[in-house]
């Protein structure tokens, strides 16, 4: 597969290490949410057959986290982003 | 022996002889040839026995479908199981022997199983052989086994290199037909960067068997001088003898080269076989079509050929196959092989037409509505039966017959993504359907497309619509551009004799129809339960006929039937070209020690950790066993000195004015508090409350920290950082960079360490000035920069001081040389592990990705006033009990006993069942200064066994020690040592 | 009717003229006592214990393509017990002990094949950890041997041993181990079901659930509504797909696994071999291909097809140790749909609709657990209590922090 970088281009997917849906952005806040909000967000996926959001961190790279959004049945990516963007769109701060 | 059964033309050069074996015997060909077009030049039609019954057989194509005629080619490292003669090049001192077949391909004693097929049948073996049970392993399999295969593997290695490639351009053409050329030529007239590949050693695929002209040439001359033209233009790369195996994701496709196949051997520093991976813009799938034969009985004997296949090795390699030749066609096709046969003196006796009506034709013996129904020959054949309109049946006499049951578009790659062929009626065949790999267009024959005229004219127009091509495009030559006349015929309804549809893995109608009776009627379960399809050539020339063979019984449309789809790689590839250059001792690069070449001098042993070749130990002359050497190291360390290299430890740096607080967040305990110029050891927890990895972070400026991670977890943690950096809290400021290459350290422990470093380190480190824990920049050997922390692995008086990596040799010989008087040692990954193992610090045997840090004993590490990565969910129920793992020492009640790491923890008295399984050792070494075993375990409700008696016990190897639960921390437990 | 050596050469001898089909094409009913989704092996065995060991009736099977088309129709076929874990052990254990009489028990030569399974070992770490897990394969009742490199080296002398970037320094192996002809195990629990009653309804999705106040109903199909009192879900990769049609989330991801086939060759290798620090097992089929592969391709993916790079990555680790196999060809790829689960282990558990069953999480090691996860399904859909070996595998263990992380890897599913 090939991954447009927004800053690099296209790359390899092999230059690339996948962790997972993109909703592990979403991370609670460990002084406020207990057990079981964290249950949701650490295990539990949508797993969709179809468009999917996704992190795919460039380690063979610039060390950039990317939000790649990708059919999972297709394997056709249709956008990609920085991370560190889609976070702080999610309100994330420090 | 002559070539008998050479005649004119052909594209050989014979001004110059080849000389070969096969099974021993020597044989003749020319420059040009394959193994098998020479083979039939000397008359030579038996090249191959089936799987199953072992039925003579000669090759039924001239191409990479072929079923029949493989062979073992080469010998020693370089034998070559199931290798197609059809594609195997000729060169000079080939050895190639027939396979599956014993004692001799003429006489194979396994032939028997041809008599007794009858007790063979699709799927037998799902029936019987089940009792008595132990009989499967011990008699029936063994002799499925033993007759199992075709070729045989060598036991040596294969000495050639592989290697593999990139390449990049806006249009791949996959095959040099006439499609391809004309798309190419398209493409590159247009200056886009083009690859052609085709599979064959000569572009110009059927052009080169054929006997028509294309524009005002023969065809094979007109491909010849497109292939000119490119070869000119520098924005094309032509690519012989490459066959393009895949289509993967994002317009990547895979593609072997065959740099050496058609050598004796490799030149020096070549490869055999490239394996290319090729970006492609667009790519144009111009493969062309596959004939197919028609399943009649006996239909498999030597000389039974496809009838395209008999055409070409008489026009491209000016060999006729038989004296005396018959064609049973269905098609308009396969009368133009009898009319090219004719016209090159080949005495064709009859043209069995199974299509009634037209023309007959001119000065041949042209018999419609006619079939063949029967065959003779043992080893070759000798007759057909033919059953006539009129329902007379009558005997030829022939060596040779051609059977076209019309052609089979190419359409495996446009299916590599699971697209569905679709049938279309038109041609009897199927074609690309929907939704193949963006980017990939197909043309030709592959489409369908099968006149010549067709294939130059939509080769040009895929060309023109994959690049958006404006400008002229190249005229198209004239071409013949007969209509596709084609009347299916599938197989010949006669008798009880058997009619093969997989000639290799003999799957026969009977077969077919056997599993309809079973209903075994999709498709799917028709492959699986008949194994059609599943031989080398994964079903290219029967598949479809299979599919037919069914559709009849069931009563359904062929495309009702349905069909299989193709999956790379296109044809077989061989493992040493997929591999390349990973193999032997460059499987995986080694990463070296700073102290490597020092260590290497000293005649150390080294042992592989992750990628890393770190020292184990370093034995000094006399020592015969490796625990004298560890014991030595150990001891000399507790005694004064010792110093080991911990550069594989991952170093990270992490500044930014947040970066106290991002500790904080990754790991358990706090660090935003920690004073400058010290260090503490941190606990790091994934999110999931495991434990992900430990090591020590000092804190060298206010907004400066340097953290370290264990060998194992260097990429992984630095990965997890950046994630909680720029996913998690993306506008902390805080950087990242990982230094684990920069730095070269080394860990310099015992009561003498500080009077050794005094010797290099320029700076005062007497214990008040640089106490315990403490950390900073300091200079050694009169400038050069260091890092020097005060930490102990070892449990002695320690530091761990850094250098850049170019001086770490340097430094190491330096501190040898300069503390000289107080005996240094180097010591390696066992004696390190010795001496953690005393002081009951955790590492890998530990940090197993399954503990907390409650099972570790540092429970009270992870601060719940703070949010931490793992912080909640390590205090999940599961994760707090009472009665879980609890990290402990272990050591034997008798100092003589014995422990191994692996061994379970059981009460004494206790039966050896899982049910009073308490637990296992994580790690053991023996104890210089204890005299005995020592180990770490992990104990259910070990915390609260500290004193008790117990077993360990393992298993596999007949140990059953009783032991005493201790402390972990097994030497010194007050530190007083480390603090001196 | 029953198969034996006797009636294949009666039917030889008189044209083979009386073989019956092997399941029939059933129309689906109304309404059945249990609806099992999923026609692979998961989904016949339970229906077949269903029938056979808890004498229940009126069972359907809804096959959405074809019978055995899921991954026990595309896998390795090895079939071993060698788990680490307590949650784990004694379920694969009384998987295997299922495998030594299947073919008995339900009258098909499935070719169980217990010719011996080796885990290589190359570091001084991963005989400690080689050690841990053969004693407690010892302490379930598996058995193991512990192998030295000489032991190995007899085994296979061709192996690579003096070239090695990771020297083989011994093996774990258990001699129970081995293959299984993977096609002929969906088609003998299909016949053994369709023969006890069982009705085996291919070319039927499910396209819907029906619940009502938190029951389930029934299902809806492309044939229509079918009525259930029941319903077992076991579709290995397309577990959220079909889980989602009752609203449920799963701990599990999709993703592909590549398995590889070499051309027929000669007999090379007898028993099962893994090559952990090359991401690469191997067998040798009964009809001489080498059978191998190595790791998931790690990407959610539904595609049921691979890339490049773990070809490349499989073929490495095979030509590292064993050097012989550089002109050995591979004949086919294909790529399976793997329920990766979030700590790599399976789960079978009722789900918080009443009547509504899940069976899966298999990842990639599904088939060897076939008959186990079978007879634990059908256990738990008839009485409602967990079999005895398989009460580990809950839905509420993440909750609970009660994972099965035989890897250590974490909530991670394409690291397991």
């Amino acid at each position: 597969m090939i991954i447009h970088h927004p800053i690099l281009g296209p790359r390899d997917a092999q230059e690339f290490v996948y962790l997972g849906d993109a909703s592990l952005i979403e991370r609670p806040d460990g002084m406020t949410a207990g057990v079981e909000v964290f249950h949701e967000y650490l295990y539990q996926r949508t797993n969709p057959a179809g468009e999917h959001r996704e992190l795919w961190y460039h380690e063979q790279g610039d060390r950039s986290w990317l939000v790649v959004t990708r059919n999972t049945v297709t394997h056709e990516i249709t956008r990609v982003e920085l991370a560190r963007d889609v976070a702080r769109s999610k309100g994330r701060s420090k | 022996m002559s070539q008998s059964h050479r005649i004119e033309g052909g594209q050989i050069d014979r001004t110059k002889t080849l000389r070969f074996t096969f099974d021993g015997v020597p044989y003749q060909g020319h420059p040009g040839d394959t193994l098998a077009s020479a083979l039939l030049a000397n008359g030579v039609r038996l090249m191959g026995r089936s799987f199953k019954y072992h039925r003579p057989r000669g090759p039924i194509s001239s191409g990479s479908e072929e079923p029949n005629a493989l062979v073992e080619l080469r010998s020693g490292g370089r034998q070559e199981p199931n290798t197609r003669a059809t594609v195997a090049e000729l060169y000079d001192g080939l050895t190639a022997n027939s396979q599956n077949r014993w004692p001799s391909l003429r006489f194979d004693a396994m032939g028997i199983n041809d008599k007794l097929s009858t007790f063979f049948a699709a799927g037998f073996y799902y029936k019987t052989f089940m009792w008595p049970k132990s009989f499967w392993e011990k008699l029936y399999e063994p002799i499925i086994r033993r007759a199992a295969g075709l070729g045989s593997v060598t036991r040596e290695e294969d000495p050639d290199a592989y290697d593999k490639g990139f390449l990049h351009c806006d249009l791949l053409v996959i095959g040099a037909g006439p499609t391809g050329l004309m798309a190419a030529l398209t493409a590159g007239r247009a200056g886009k960067r083009l690859i052609l590949a085709d599979e064959d050693f000569r572009m110009g695929g059927r052009l080169n068997v054929e006997t028509f002209a294309v524009g005002q040439a023969l065809g094979a001359d007109w491909a010849a001088g497109v292939v000119a033209e490119l070869t000119s233009l520098p924005n094309v790369r032509l690519m012989t003898r490459t066959t393009v195996i895949g289509a993967f994701d994002h317009g990547i496709y895979g593609a072997v080269e065959r740099v050496s196949d058609h050598l004796l051997a490799p030149a020096q520093g070549k490869p055999r076989q490239v394996l290319w991976r090729i970006y492609a813009g667009k790519a144009i799938l111009a493969a062309g079509a596959t004939e197919r034969p028609v399943a009649f009985e006996n239909n498999d004997r030597p000389g039974i050929m496809l009838a395209g296949a008999l055409r070409a090795y008489a026009t491209r390699w000016g060999v006729k196959v038989g004296e005396r030749v018959a064609v049973f066609t269905n098609n308009d096709d396969g009368i133009r092989t009898a009319i090219d046969l004719q016209a090159k003196g080949v005495d064709v006796v009859a043209v069995i037409d199974s299509r009634e009506g037209g023309a007959l034709l001119p000065g041949i013996r042209h018999l419609q509505g006619a079939e063949v129904i029967d065959t003779s020959g043992k080893l070759g054949l000798k007759s057909v039966t033919i059953r006539q309109a009129n329902g007379r049946s009558e005997t030829i006499a022939v060596d040779a017959l051609g059977v076209s049951g019309g052609w089979n578009p190419n359409v495996n790659i446009h299916s590599h993504h699971r697209s569905r062929p679709v049938y279309d009626d038109a041609i009897a065949a199927f074609v690309p359907g929907q939704d193949g790999p963006p980017g990939l267009s197909v043309a030709g024959a592959a489409a369908g497309a099968f006149s010549t005229h067709a294939a130059l004219k939509t080769g040009r127009d895929a060309a023109i619509a994959a690049l958006d091509l404006t400008g002229a495009a190249p005229d198209l030559p004239e071409a013949e551009d007969a209509p596709t006349r084609v009347t299916p015929l599938w197989f010949v309804h006669h008798g009880k004799g058997r009619a093969w549809i997989d000639q290799q893995n003999d799957v026969t109608v009977k077969d077919v129809k056997l599993a309809h009776q079973e209903n075994f009627t999709s498709v799917e379960h028709l492959k699986r339960y008949t194994t059609l399809g599943m031989a080398t050539d994964q079903g290219k020339t029967g598949n479809v006929i299979g599919l037919a063979v069914m559709a009849e019984l069931t009563g359904r449309s062929i495309p009702d039937t349905g069909t299989t789809i193709y999956r790379p790689p296109y044809t077989p590839v061989a493992l040493g070209t997929l591999a390349g250059r990973s193999r032997g001792k460059e499987f995986k690069p080694f990463r070296l020690t700073p102290s490597h070449h020092w260590a290497k001098e000293q005649g150390a042993i080294f042992v592989e950790v992750g990628n890393w070749l770190r020292t184990q130990w370093v034995p000094k002359t006399g020592e015969t066993e490796w625990r004298q050497s560890v014991d030595r190291e150990v001891l000399a360390t507790r005694k004064s000195v010792g110093i080991c290299d911990v550069t594989t430890l991952g170093k990270i740096d992490i500044q930014g004015t947040d970066a106290g607080a991002f500790l904080d967040r990754v790991y358990a305990n706090t660090f935003s508090s920690l004073a400058v110029g010290k260090c503490r050891y941190g606990l790091m927890l994934r999110e999931d409350g495991i434990v992900f990895d430990d090591g020590t972070t000092a804190r060298m400026g206010e907004n400066e920290y340097v953290m370290t991670t264990t060998t194992a977890n260097a990429v992984t943690v630095f990965r997890h950082l950046e994630f909680c950096r720029q996913c998690l809290w993306p506008d902390m400021d805080v950087q990242l960079i990982s230094t684990t290459e920069a730095w070269a350290q080394f860990s310099v422990a015992g009561p003498n360490a500080r009077n050794l470093l005094e010797k290099v380190v320029d700076q005062d480190i007497s214990d008040a000035a640089f106490p315990y824990m403490g950390a900073g920049n300091v200079t050694v050997c009169g400038g050069l920069r260091a890092r020097l922390f005060r930490i102990s692995f070892s449990g002695e008086l320690a530091y761990e001081i850094a250098v850049p990596t170019r001086y770490g040799d340097a430094l190491l010989r330096e501190m040898l040389s300069k503390g000289a008087e107080y005996d240094p040692i180097v010591y390696g990954t066992e004696a390190l592990g010795v001496m953690r193992i005393e002081k009951g610090h955790v590492a890998g045997g530990e940090l197993n990705g399954q503990s907390t840090a409650l099972n570790m004993g540092l429970g009270k590490m992870v601060s719940k006033k703070k949010d931490s990565i793992g912080m909640v969910l390590s205090q999940r129920e599961g994760m707090v009990q009472e009665n879980g793992y609890r990290l402990v020492g272990v050591k034997p009640v008798d100092p003589q006993g014995k422990l191994t790491a692996g061994s379970h923890f059981l009460e004494k008295g206790a039966a050896a069942v899982a049910a009073n399984d308490g637990g296992w050792l994580t790690s053991k070494v023996y104890s210089p200064h204890l005299g005995c075993d020592i180990a770490l375990g992990y104990l259910k409700g070990g915390d609260r066994k500290i004193g008790q008696r117990m077993r360990i016990v393992n298993l596999l190897g007949n140990l059953d020690t009783e032991v005493e639960i201790i402390s972990p921390h097994m030497f010194d437990p007050e530190g007083e040592r480390l603090r001196g | 009717m029953r198969y034996s050596g006797f009636r294949v050469i009666a039917e030889a001898l008189t044209g083979h003229k009386g073989w019956k089909p092997v399941w029939r094409d059933p129309t689906p009913q109304a309404e059945y006592d249990y609806i099992i989704i999923g026609g692979g092996g998961h989904g016949l065995a339970t229906a077949y214990y269903l029938a056979k060991e808890f004498g229940q009736a009126r069972i359907a099977v809804l096959e959405k393509g074809y019978l055995g088309g899921g991954n026990v129709g595309r896998n390795t076929t090895i079939i071993r017990s060698n788990y680490l874990l307590d949650g784990n052990e004694p379920f694969y254990e009384f998987s295997l002990k299922l495998w030594e009489g299947l073919e008995q028990d339900f009258n098909y030569n499935a070719m169980v094949s217990q010719r011996g399974i080796i885990n290589l070992i190359h570091t001084d770490a991963q005989r400690d950890a080689a050690t841990r897990r053969g004693n407690a394969m010892i302490l379930h009742g598996a058995g193991a041997r512990l192998l030295n490199r000489d032991e190995v080296r007899a085994m296979y002398p061709w192996l690579n041993f003096d070239n090695a970037r990771f020297p083989i320094k011994g093996a774990l192996m258990q001699p129970r181990g081995g293959t299984v002809r993977h096609d002929a195990v969906a088609w003998g629990y299909a016949r053994g079901a369709d023969m006890r009653g069982v009705d085996l309804i291919q070319n039927c999705e499910v396209t819907g659930m029906r619940i009502e106040n938190g029951r389930i109903r029934g299902v809806e199909t492309s044939r229509g509504f079918i009525g259930a009192k029941k319903v077992g879900v076991a579709v290995a990769g397309s577990s959220s797909k079909v889980m989602a049609h009752a609203g449920m989330r799963l701990p599990m991801e999709s993703h592909v696994l590549q398995a590889f086939v070499s051309e027929g060759l000669k007999p090379l290798i007898d028993g099962v071999m893994t090559f952990g620090a090359g991401h690469f097992y191997v067998s040798q089929s009964d009809k001489g291909g080498l059978v191998f592969g190595g790791d998931i391709d790690g990407y959610n993916s539904y595609a049921q097809r691979g890339n490049l790079p773990v070809i490349e990555d499989v073929a490495e680790g095979g030509m590292a140790l064993m050097p012989a196999i550089g002109r050995v060809r591979l004949l086919r790829t294909w790529g399976g749909i793997m329920d990766m689960s979030m700590d790599g282990s399976p789960i079978i558990d009722k789900t918080p609709v009443e009547g509504l069953y899940f069976n899966g999480g298999w990842c990639y090691g599904g088939f060897k657990a076939t008959p186990a996860s079978g007879w634990a399904f059908a256990h738990l859909l008839v009485k409602d209590e967990p079999h005895k070996t398989a009460t580990a595998y809950r839905f509420d263990r993440f909750l609970k922090g009660l994972m099965i992380d035989e890897k250590g890897q974490g909530a991670q599913p394409n690291l397991h």
